[in-house]
């Protein structure tokens, strides 16, 4: 078989097939309780969170909601979160924080959704206040790129301690279909466009922009759900039993330091 | 990431073209040293134009205060990145040469009105204002050093966004930047957002509206998808006014809009408020 492509990826991390959001919660999660609205304006279905359950481990799940058919995705926007999504994720983040329990995030949208009404409740300012308040959280977070990092509207919902990403998932600043058409003039270049970006979990490892890959069942996690959720469940759990470990200061402290090398490529 | 696409209405351009400047919101065109003359800002519609970074930063701080920093600090190419048009490195060498800039944004500690602080001024001209690695890198450098030496940070704005020649790690540059900012206003130190025309997508979506006030000029561009791409998306037209500083305003998003003759006093003034 010849070598997987960037744009295999995409197209496997985008496959309608692929374990979503609540394939995750039904296959890892003994229990899951989801609590709603931003306490605002609304209750966003792009993006939904609650307390669960998972190996025996009290957790706070949040994560983008993509769906498998077009009645989930005409309800959640195909997992692209308005401000409120946001709003809602830092509210329940919290309360995570306040009862001492982790946050555990799935990640999985094409983007932040692009809407009149999503500009005008401030999407920048609600994205932008995700990322100083995840920066700052004081109880671990496990980040999980499950299928589609969109740019700054995962980015929202995955800074956190330890980064992991699904062998077939991407992430990328923008879509390789947006890049080449800005760049390239031309959006049938997306192919050239994804390898030149280096959105694939083995690049974004060397990049130190994840932690670790998780690896999927042979063929791709849409093959075998069971299998797929087994490999992150296990990932999640290891990853939860280290953070523990270290006290809250150390953790938050830690975490700065991490973000802050991003890139940092400069003496 | 989105990016800035200049709404230019056709006009008919009167020859020699180079001598004239065309307002991009009202489509009003001027001779080249009128408009400089007014300091970019459009005698019909008052939209206010963009500034080079030096420019702005001669119109705010006390003449003769602003003493650059983290110059060394300029683009990477990790990815030797490479488009239709050619490499990024060319690209960018070529804003260096020509800029004289070496990031999309220029930081400094400099006085307004007497009052010290952390100064940084984003250069639209420079690759789009984009937010690079290095721009990410001198912006948390300037909260670091802020903190250390107990100055506010005030911060102009004006990018299309995240910088994709850069990849994944110049979106991470929203992350670094918002979690500097975090550790600034933890420190007790004001920070003052100045969002200029135009200031959209991941710089929007991190440390620009972040400010424990942000502010802007009149008509400026502000907000994180394109216009297009929303268009497309909700298949409906959206108002002109859509993504103006005074919409922004008018949905919470901005403390005020200042004249550009009255911002260097109205940073002052916040800043005596807040005892700095
Ligand atoms: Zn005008």
């Amino acid at each position: 078989m010849a070598k997987k492509t960037a744009m295999d990826c995409v197209k496997l991390a985008r496959d309608p097939k692929r374990p979503h959001l609540k394939d995750f919660i039904k296959l890892i999660c003994s229990d899951f309780e989801e609590l709603h609205g931003d306490r605002l304006v609304n209750d966003d279905r792009g993006l939904i969170g609650g307390f669960a359950t998972v190996g025996g481990e009290k957790v706070l799940l949040l994560g983008h909601n993509k769906g498998a058919t077009v009645e989930e995705n005409m309800e959640a926007n195909f997992g692209m979160a308005n401000p409120d999504g946001y709003r809602k994720a830092m509210r329940l983040a919290k309360l995570a924080e306040k009862f001492h329990l982790p946050v555990v995030t799935f990640v999985d949208t094409p983007g932040a959704y692009p809407g009149r009404e999503a500009e005008e409740r401030g999407q920048a300012e609600a994205i932008a206040k995700s990322l100083e308040f995840f920066s700052r959280l004081r109880t671990p977070v496990v980040v999980v790129v499950t299928g589609e990092g969109g740019s700054g509207g995962a980015l929202a919902i995955a800074v956190g301690d330890r980064i992991l990403m699904m062998e077939n998932a991407i992430y990328s600043v923008i879509s390789p279909e947006g890049c080449a058409g800005i760049l390239w003039r031309d959006g049938t270049k997306a192919p050239e466009a994804a390898e030149a970006l280096k959105i694939t979990a083995p690049d974004l490892l060397k990049l130190g922009a994840i932690d670790e890959v998780v690896k999927e069942p042979a063929g791709g996690a849409q093959k075998n759900h069971k299998a797929a959720a087994s490999a992150v469940k296990k990932a999640v759990l290891a990853a939860l039993k280290a953070l523990k470990k270290i006290p809250v200061d150390v953790l938050v402290e830690k975490r700065y330091e991490k973000i802050r090398a991003y890139g940092n490529f400069y003496s | 990431m989105s990016w800035f696409e200049a709404k230019t209405e056709k006009v008919k351009i009167p020859p020699a073209k180079a001598l004239w400047a065309i307002c991009p919101k009202c489509g009003s065109h001027f001779e080249k040293a009128v408009w400089k003359k007014n300091n970019a800002i459009c005698p019909k519609c008052n939209y206010h134009g963009r500034l080079s970074a030096r420019e702005r930063i001669a119109q705010v701080a006390d003449a003769g205060t602003f003493s650059e920093v983290f110059r060394a600090v300029s683009y990477s190419d990790h990815l030797a990145f490479h488009d239709a048009t050619g490499p990024y490195k060319a690209k960018v060498e070529a804003t260096i040469a020509k800029s004289g800039e070496t990031e999309s944004v220029v930081m400094g500690t400099a006085k307004i009105d007497g009052h010290p602080v952390m100064l940084g001024v984003m250069d639209f001209a420079f690759m789009g204002g984009s937010l690079g690695t290095g721009t990410g890198e001198r912006v948390a450098r300037a909260c670091e050093q802020a903190i250390a030496e107990n100055r506010p940070l005030v911060l102009f704005s004006a990018s299309g966004g995240a910088r994709m020649h850069e990849g994944i790690l110049s979106l991470m540059q929203m992350a670094k930047t918002s979690a500097a900012i975090a550790k600034l206003k933890e420190a007790g130190l004001p920070y003052i957002s100045v969002l200029t025309d135009p200031t959209t997508g991941g710089v929007s979506a991190s440390y620009a509206m972040l400010g424990d006030i942000n502010v802007t000029e009149p008509k400026a561009l502000i907000g994180f998808a394109g216009r297009r791409v929303i268009e497309n998306t909700i298949h409906q037209k959206l108002p002109d006014d859509f993504q103006s500083a005074e919409y922004l305003e008018k949905h919470g998003f901005i403390d005020k809009i200042v004249e550009r003759s009255e911002l260097k006093g109205f940073l002052a003034k916040m800043l005596n408020y807040w005892g700095f």
